[in-house]
């Protein structure tokens, strides 16, 4: 029998919104995967570039990126640097042949629990369908 | 313009409007040079300017920070069109004041890569060589060829369209009005055709060739952490064999962190002793921030660097959601 494939995915949530958010989600008893493994940081644009590219090389199967709606940042303008990163990181993926589809960012607020649930069903569907993680075959060999 | 060069920094000197200047000498072996730190007058004689001058000189402003950098003393440094833009960040960056730096900049018409001419000369010993217009005569023992000058210049050298310093106090005759008409981002679009496996195929085999001695970050002007990420320990962020993961783990976390900071002055290509182009990955940055955020790195020094600041309605089509 074919073992089922339980994606593992790394995130990276911002502790003032998307945290707060998935707080949310677990106090309404909402379901969501449990692929997804959270990890608190003070603010989304505390994750350095090295935490996404490790997770993902190192064998995540996909690496969510959660933070404050742009302007909400309780830092102000911390979720704007964010975004830039994030950006330059997918484009060195897609020129490095990575696949990108495994990186998501989203913006989830304190309040919206039902989002959060329902980024974590969706990237979990589509880490199911693009299957493991095989960066850690393509790079050993 | 050596002379010229000389008279100037002796004027400087003598004006006492710098306390130090960082300049180049004649190296040891040929086609090569060494900084030279002029604290006195007569120093002055040695100073040089050709075409072997490759170093950046500006590293030694953040590395060397507790020697050089002191209240109110005055560092002249000699400065190439990308070594100014070194400068331009780190004035912006907050690492000098721009009131303590006299840049002195002189007409760069690009540096010699040691690793192509000695390909020419089938690694034979050379002794000398002299420039005319855009041929370059290596004389070695029992030897003389003549080679195009643009061929043997370094890689970063064949895609600058920055060669005189951008910024500067004095300029060593006059600075060139035009940029030079070259397509700065031709490597990378030639890269960027190249089918998927092929790109993924060309990355590691570049790669895998890395010894992971980190001089490309130690000479790298933009690279200048108190502690780098490579040499933490708790965390370790990676592993310090020369494995592929983490190698490649390690060049593209550099040039992330050197994203929209990078000057290309190629420092980090002429010093890696396997002779990897690190360029390339650099230059795709350099392009992508240039396209979307129109920041090029060491120009300006009102203008914060395009990871530093940002925009509040800009495009996000790459989120979703």
């Amino acid at each position: 029998m074919e073992k089922e494939f339980i994606p593992r995915i790394t995130s990276f949530v911002c502790k003032w919104c998307t945290y707060t958010g998935a707080d949310l989600a677990g106090t309404s008893r909402l379901q969501y995967p449990t692929s997804i493994i959270l990890l608190k940081v003070l603010c989304s644009s505390r994750i350095d570039p090295v935490f996404l590219i490790k997770s993902y090389l190192k064998g995540a199967d996909g690496v969510l990126i959660g933070g404050c709606h742009p302007g909400d940042c309780h830092y102000e303008t911390g979720n704007y640097h964010t975004r830039r990163r994030f950006k330059i990181l997918t484009e060195i993926f897609s020129t490095l042949g990575l696949p990108k589809e495994r990186l998501r960012l989203s913006w989830i607020s304190a309040s919206e629990g039902p989002k959060f649930a329902q980024v974590s069903n969706e990237f979990t569907d589509k880490i199911e369908n693009l299957g493991p993680n095989n960066a850690r075959e393509n790079m050993f060999l | 313009m050596v002379k010229e060069l000389q008279e100037k920094v002796k004027q400087l000197f003598k004006d006492k409007k710098v306390d130090m200047v960082i300049g180049w000498r004649k190296g040891s072996l040929p086609l090569s040079s060494s900084p030279l730190f002029i604290n006195k007058i007569e120093d002055v004689d040695n100073l040089i300017f050709d075409e072997t001058c490759q170093n950046n000189l500006a590293v030694y402003i953040t590395k060397d920070k507790r020697r050089l950098v002191k209240d109110g003393k005055k560092i002249g440094v000699i400065v190439k069109g990308c070594d100014a833009r070194s400068l331009v960040l780190y004035c912006v960056e907050k690492q000098i004041k721009r009131e303590n730096l006299v840049i002195i900049g002189v007409p760069c018409k690009g540096v010699f890569d040691k690793r192509k001419v000695m390909e020419q000369v089938d690694n034979k010993e050379v002794l000398g060589f002299s420039v005319n217009g855009k041929e370059v005569t290596i004389k070695g023992q029992e030897f003389e060829k003549t080679l195009d000058k643009f061929e043997i210049a370094s890689d970063s050298c064949q895609s600058c369209v920055y060669p005189d310093a951008p910024v500067f106090d004095e300029f060593i005759t006059e600075p060139r009005k035009e940029k030079p008409d070259i397509d700065e981002f031709a490597k990378v679009d030639k890269f960027e055709e190249l089918s998927l496996d092929d790109r993924w195929k060309k990355i590691t085999d570049e790669y895998s060739k890395c010894v992971r001695c980190y001089a490309c970050r130690n000479v790298c002007p933009s690279c200048y952490c108190n502690v780098c990420f490579v040499d933490q320990n708790d965390p370790q962020w990676i592993g310090k064999s020369p494995e592929i993961t983490d190698t490649i783990i390690f060049h593209l976390i550099r040039n992330l962190h050197v994203a929209g900071r990078c000057v290309e002055c190629g420092a980090c290509a002429r010093a890696c002793p396997e002779g990897i182009d690190l360029l390339l990955l650099n230059k795709k940055i350099t392009k992508e921030i240039k396209e979307r955020f129109g920041y090029t790195a060491g120009i300006n020094i009102d203008e914060k660097p395009a990871m530093q600041s940002y925009c509040e309605n800009e495009k996000q089509d790459f989120i979703m959601g």
